[in-house]
């Protein structure tokens, strides 16, 4: 079991959020190329290690979370709102599945 | 290039086991020559394969077979088989949904069908059967569509109703008033399963016979490229010269091609499967499940093994999960009801690095002398052969053959998707 330490909800087992993906600029759908467009679509850092992700948790505050997580480890440092900047009172995440 | 028939069986080479050498070892007490050596590390290799799994070791005795292609090294950081090969399901099929895929996997059942004469390695083949169940009208529209690619394909598929469903599989709930009432099935003969095991000890030792060196615990820390070529490899032990790379690490597949520059359009997540108690046999064929996310088979020792879709997030963590261990249980449960007191004795993890399109990533990249045969997602194992024979066939070379041409890396720059997930998700 995985806790994200929601920064409205507090900390919710990982099977209440549906996991966006990396985090990453999104091009200007304007200027951008069809290859530029579909690399940002496709391609990930797909890190082993300290990954900047998106969550949005869906049973509960249905927000957009920004969470810095280790991919290996699943420890948690930062959950942020995306949009409001809000962080979690407390990132320590004990239970975090190794 | 040596003689092969149709189906890539050739008769002879690799010998050693035989019911007369069982009984004369029997009888002598000799001890068995060894399956395969570990040999010096040399600084120079015509080819560096990164990954000792089938994939890799495939294409390693590939080369060497059917190209003269002996100079050649396969790594592993830790030892062959232990990454997703020693991990799947071992549920081998072709029914897929694209030509190109139906093509490509169809290869593979084949020559899987003559891997332990070739090998002289018993691979214990078992062509019990696949069925795939629809559980809605969606599903069963996607299965028509892909009995009729097979059908043009040559792949031997139908779709079947309830009561012919429940006399291949007697176990099954197949009652109207169960939450998800079983409508039909994708029914594929030629699908079944394999000990994945022997198919990479099987290759291991048809690759080291025909010189091909198998270095264990030997992990790859950087990729020399000048000038937008290979030049070698960087290991734990020491550097290795050559102007040859294969990336076949799967899951680990972005981490080995960063070294070389070159981006992965793959994400990293964990599939986790389980396996029972043993019981006396009584379901002889695959049964798979879109819909509730579970497959089923029993091996021949007769424990039932689990496997369900990939966890729902990136992670490069192969531990198991509650959440996967209690999914399942309640998945099986509705299909056969009769399993309740069943034990699970295990469950594990292996690494997928999954594709936007659920088909693989294979052949050259913009960095000469470096290729891939990755994205292997849930569905690697089961295209170990061909996989083995096609890029083996493009490193010597240095171009993908037809039955690869539709998975190259420059496809998703170029937007030619080939999009396998109605059946390749879950369904293996």
């Amino acid at each position: 079991m995985m806790l994200l330490p929601c920064p409205w909800c507090g900390p919710r087992n990982a099977t209440e959020f549906r996991f966006v993906g990396e985090a990453g600029p999104r091009p200007d759908p304007a200027t951008v190329t069809p290859e530029q467009w579909r690399h940002y679509l496709y391609v990930h850092a797909n890190r082993c290690g300290w990954s900047t992700e998106t969550w949005y948790h869906r049973a509960g505050c249905r927000r957009y979370l920004s969470v810095e997580r280790h991919t290996l480890t699943h420890e948690i440092r930062t959950v942020r709102d995306t949009a409001t900047g809000t962080t979690s009172a407390s990132t320590a995440t004990p239970e975090a599945a190794r | 290039m040596t003689s092969t028939n149709g189906n890539g069986h050739r008769p002879g080479r690799l010998r050693g086991y035989s019911a007369w050498s069982l009984l004369r070892h029997g009888l002598a007490r000799e001890e068995w020559p060894r399956a395969w050596h570990e040999r010096e590390l040399r600084p120079s290799y015509d080819a560096v394969i990164i990954g000792g799994g089938v994939h890799g070791l495939a294409t390693a005795y590939y080369l060497a077979r059917d190209h003269g292609m002996r100079d050649v090294a396969v790594l592993d950081r830790a030892y062959i088989g232990s990454g997703g090969s020693g991990r799947n399901t071992a549920i081998l099929r072709s029914n897929y949904l694209t030509p190109e895929g139906v093509r490509f996997y169809d290869r593979s059942v084949k020559l899987y069908e003559h891997l332990a004469a070739d090998l002289n390695f018993n691979v214990m083949f078992s062509q019990r059967g696949h069925l795939t169940l629809a559980h809605n009208d969606a599903s069963l529209r996607t299965m028509h569509w892909r009995t009729e690619v097979n059908k043009l394909q040559g792949v031997d598929s139908e779709v079947i109703g309830p009561d012919r469903i429940k006399e291949l599989v007697p176990y099954l709930d197949t009652s109207e008033d169960t939450r998800y009432p079983i409508l039909g099935a994708l029914y594929h003969p030629p699908g079944g399963i394999v000990r994945h095991d022997a198919v990479v000890w099987g290759y291991a030792r048809g690759a080291d016979a025909h010189g091909v060196h198998i270095h264990q615990q030997t992990e790859v820390t950087g990729i020399d490229v000048e000038r937008g070529r290979v030049t070698g490899v960087q290991t734990t032990r020491g550097r290795i010269a050559t102007p040859v790379v294969l990336n076949a690490t799967a899951g680990w597949a972005s981490l080995i091609s960063d070294m070389a520059g070159v981006a992965m359009p793959v994400q990293t997540s964990p599939l986790q499967a389980a396996v029972t108690e043993p019981v006396r046999p009584f379901l002889d064929t695959v049964v798979v499940s879109g819909t509730l996310h579970v497959y089923v088979s029993q091996t021949d020792r007769g424990e039932l093994v689990f496997g369900a879709s990939v966890d729902p997030f990136a992670s490069y963590s192969m531990r198991g999960s509650l959440e996967f261990s209690e999914g399942i249980a309640g998945h099986v449960l509705e299909l056969m009801p009769a399993l309740h007191r069943m034990r699970l004795l295990r469950q594990w993890a292996g690494l997928c690095d999954m594709t936007p399109d659920y088909s693989p990533i294979m052949g050259p990249t913009p960095v000469e002398g470096f290729y891939v045969d990755v994205g292997w997602g849930t569905y690697g194992f089961k295209a170990g052969p061909v996989s083995g024979e096609a890029m083996a066939a493009c490193l010597a070379h240095g171009k993908p053959p037809e039955i690869i041409a539709a998975f190259g890396l420059d496809r998703f720059g170029d937007g030619r998707l080939v999009g396998e997930k109605g059946a390749a998700a879950v369904g293996h």
